[in-house]
């Protein structure tokens, strides 16, 4: 019986009629993803630095700031064309610290093994997170594992948390963006998105199209050392560059006028999509930024971008505007103007 | 990419749009038929390089948008039951029947799939011989050769357990049935290209002479479009009513004679009622004789049953091009891809999904990104005539048509 207004204040926010249960939609970058982080999860565990809705918090102890974050992992297949679940796993999080500018420092590791993994691929993993982690100088510092019985999982599923230290005073955070900023984003677009479709659906194409996983935290030291002022940085992962930049345009109250022409998409990524009627604006990746700068400093954040190999492809794709809070534009190849909306789950591919 | 940046290029799709421009002298109303040209013409912003005067309505060429809501609650019926691997193509699973959705029959254990082909389904029927696997056939004629060549094979293979619940449609009942409609504002059509790479467009012939309305057969990138335009708003200006084709990179007069020789062996033409639009005689396609046993309706014994649509849902309308999507009080409020009333706001091909992906509110003056950053800058609409050439198409808005941008793309 509910008698309290305490009880009465714990009724799911999220109307049960609408959604009685959990959709895979509901993970996929989207709007019913965010709904659910919004209404349901963050509400619950409201805080100033939860709120600050960044990819990590960043705690300050003694004039020392820490950025602090964690990501799971759940891919199938475990290994696939420019990676595997363990790098995922790695520069995931280590990218998820860069994105506050934060030098990743060490990480925690989470592993649900299910039954009957062959032990040789689990190896296999394992070395794989090491390489990764000793590529970019993290330490996995402490870590657990389960197992769970046969068809409970998917083969592996990985956590990993990560500690990272900020060696300066900037606010890298959507709050920080301003009107007149550039965006500028680090590469092509939509790789790590149709790589693991084209494995998982078996559609084969003439080149392999190679996912872009990549750790970003060089790339982002790249623009601290030259005195970029950022504003924000944002990882592109589910939901791809739009998701990211309506997320952040939200966040940060402002409004983003991009340009399509400008968009770095390789043929290969471009004729999938064409092929699955999917737009690679929301493919995902998992080793691209966007960057919001001080537009005097374009330039040499280009070049100093440009001079890393993975940022050999960095372009400015559009800027904040004057507009209404929250709406990103684009303008068309012919010219013309449109809304760049969140999906409301994952892209669907269409019937002809 | 190559040959698909072609038919992207601002300066050409600038010089089409002047040429349009040029040659329009009166309001004219056109329909493209194929949902996929809509969400083109939406997404690149195409109809706001056309002069006001000209109207683009959208027509009911969505698969998704026209499977009727009765047809929707039997494949949740049957998906919901055990033993049965229930395939669709993806943008089916989102599409609300009466009580649900397919994608929430999976999430409560449903076996729902994705597939890519109705192949892949025959394939798991193969594999799963214990199940029954039955594939949503849905479509216009451009999706019935593959589904058509599904029920063959499986027929071939002998297979016992793999069916279709079927819903296909048929496009030139559908353009007769809204010319002969009293509301029928449509003067001219741009014929949806893929059907016609399959069916060829003599049966358009009678339909352009008997209503006296051009068809113009038209592709799916922004110049394609622009070129069908401009081919059917000049048959109107000199008062012709002919049959053109713009997409001649692949569509041929007779179209693919072994894909419609499939169809006629494993379809026939049928009574087919539409989402919106009602019964319409002839429009359908039905699994025919010696291949009805692979009708998923007859195999699981389901009853007919009439549902009532939701009436706040204009979509009949939107779908006959007497009311685009934001002339519904619903638009953006209490229909969203989220909550969506009717179809047209789920199917990525649905006009009021368009509109509300790509033009939910109105937008200020284009922008435009130069090496300084963004200033601002609209279509320019000069009177001069265009003569530039590149690489890939020449216009010339004398008098010629745009025959642009020739090439193979299939």
């Amino acid at each position: 019986m509910l008698t309290t207004p305490d009880e009465l204040t714990l009724t799911c926010p999220i109307p049960i009629n609408d959604y009685p249960a959990v959709l895979l939609a509901h993970g996929g970058g989207g709007k019913l993803m965010h709904q659910l982080i919004e209404k349901m999860i963050a509400p619950a565990f409201a805080n100033p630095l939860l709120d600050a809705r960044h990819d990590s918090a960043v705690l300050s102890f003694n004039g020392t700031r820490l950025a602090f974050t964690t990501d799971s992992f759940v891919v199938r297949p475990l290994f696939f064309p420019g990676g595997d679940i363990g790098q995922l796993a790695v520069n995931g999080t280590v990218n998820d610290l860069a994105m506050s500018g934060a030098r990743p420092l060490y990480l925690s590791a989470g592993l649900i093994i299910e039954e009957g993994l062959p032990m040789e691929t689990l190896w296999r993993v394992v070395q794989s997170m090491q390489q990764a982690a000793q590529a970019v100088g993290v330490q996995f510092v402490t870590g657990d594992t389960k197992v769970v019985d046969k068809g409970k999982g998917d083969g592996l599923f990985i956590n990993t948390s990560g500690i990272g230290l900020l060696e300066h005073d900037w606010v890298i955070a959507p709050r920080s963006v301003q009107r007149g900023d550039a965006v500028l984003l680090s590469g092509d677009l939509g790789r790590h998105g149709i790589a693991i479709m084209a494995v998982r659906e078996g559609l084969a194409f003439e080149s392999e199209i190679q996912s872009d996983c990549a750790p970003l935290w060089e790339l982002v030291q790249h623009l601290l050392n030259a005195g970029i002022r950022i504003h924000c940085l944002r990882d592109l992962t589910r939901g791809g560059l739009a998701s990211a930049l309506v997320e952040i345009a939200e966040a940060a109250g402002i409004s983003l006028a991009l340009d399509e022409e400008r968009l770095p998409i390789r043929e290969e990524v471009q004729g999938a999509c064409e092929m699955l009627g999917l737009d690679p604006l929301y493919v995902a990746n998992e080793g691209r930024f966007v960057a919001f700068i001080e537009a005097a400093d374009v330039e040499r954040a280009l070049s100093s971008l440009h001079s890393h190999p993975l940022g050999v492809e960095a372009v400015q794709i559009g800027r904040v505007i004057d507009g209404q809070p929250g709406l990103v534009t684009l303008k068309s190849r012919i010219g013309a103007k449109r809304i760049v909306d969140m999906l409301s789950g994952e892209q669907l591919p269409r019937i002809c | 990419m190559k040959f698909i940046d072609e038919y992207r290029d601002a300066e050409p799709a600038q010089q089409y749009a002047r040429a349009i421009d040029q040659i329009t002298t009166r309001p004219w109303s056109l329909m493209e038929i194929c949902g996929g040209q809509t969400h083109a013409i939406v997404k690149f912003g195409i109809d706001e390089l056309l002069p006001q005067t000209l109207t683009l309505v959208h027509g009911p060429g969505c698969p998704v948008c026209v499977t009727p809501v009765e047809l929707i609650d039997k494949a949740i019926e049957i998906a919901a039951r055990p033993n049965v691997i229930f395939c669709s193509f993806g943008d089916m699973l989102r599409v609300p029947g009466t009580q649900t959705d397919l994608l929430s029959v999976k999430a409560q254990g449903g076996d729902v799939r994705m597939v890519y082909s109705p192949l892949d389904a025959v394939k798991l029927a193969q594999e799963n011989s214990t199940k029954q696997v039955v594939f949503f056939a849905v479509g216009f004629e451009t999706t019935a050769p593959a589904n058509a060549m599904a029920v063959y094979q499986a027929h071939q293979r002998g297979l016992h357990n793999f069916s279709l619940l079927v819903s296909h449609v048929l496009v030139p009942p559908a353009m007769e049935a809204l010319l002969s409609s009293s509301e029928n504002r449509v003067q001219g059509f741009l014929a949806a290209g893929h059907v016609c790479t399959v069916m060829g467009y003599t049966e358009y012939y009678p339909l352009a002479a008997k209503y006296q309305v051009p068809i113009v057969v038209t592709g799916f990138e922004p110049l394609d479009i622009l070129q069908g335009v401009y081919m059917c708003v000049k048959q109107l200006e000199e008062g012709r009513a002919e049959v053109e084709n713009q997409y001649t990179r692949s569509v041929r007069r007779e179209g693919n004679p072994h894909a419609q020789q499939l169809i006629r062996e494993v379809f026939q033409i049928v009574p087919r009622k539409w989402r919106g639009l009602g019964e319409i005689p002839h429009s359908g396609l039905g699994l025919s004789e010696p291949y009805a046993e692979f009708d998923a309706e007859q195999r699981f014994g389901l009853a007919e049953q009439h549902v009532e649509e939701s009436s706040e849902c204009i979509s009949g309308l939107v779908l006959q091009g007497i009311k685009k999507p934001h002339d519904c009080p619903a638009f953006g409020i209490r229909c969203t891809p989220e909550r969506p009333l009717g179809a047209p706001m789920v199917s990525s091909e649905g006009a009021c999904a368009a509109y509300y992906r790509y033009r939910r509110i109105q937008l200020p003056e284009v922008a435009s990104l130069t090496e300084s950053g963004f200033t601002q800058q609209h279509p320019e609409r000069s009177a001069a005539a265009p003569s530039t050439t590149t690489s890939t198409s020449s216009v010339s808005a004398q008098d010629a048509p745009p025959r642009a941008v020739e090439g193979r793309f299939m």
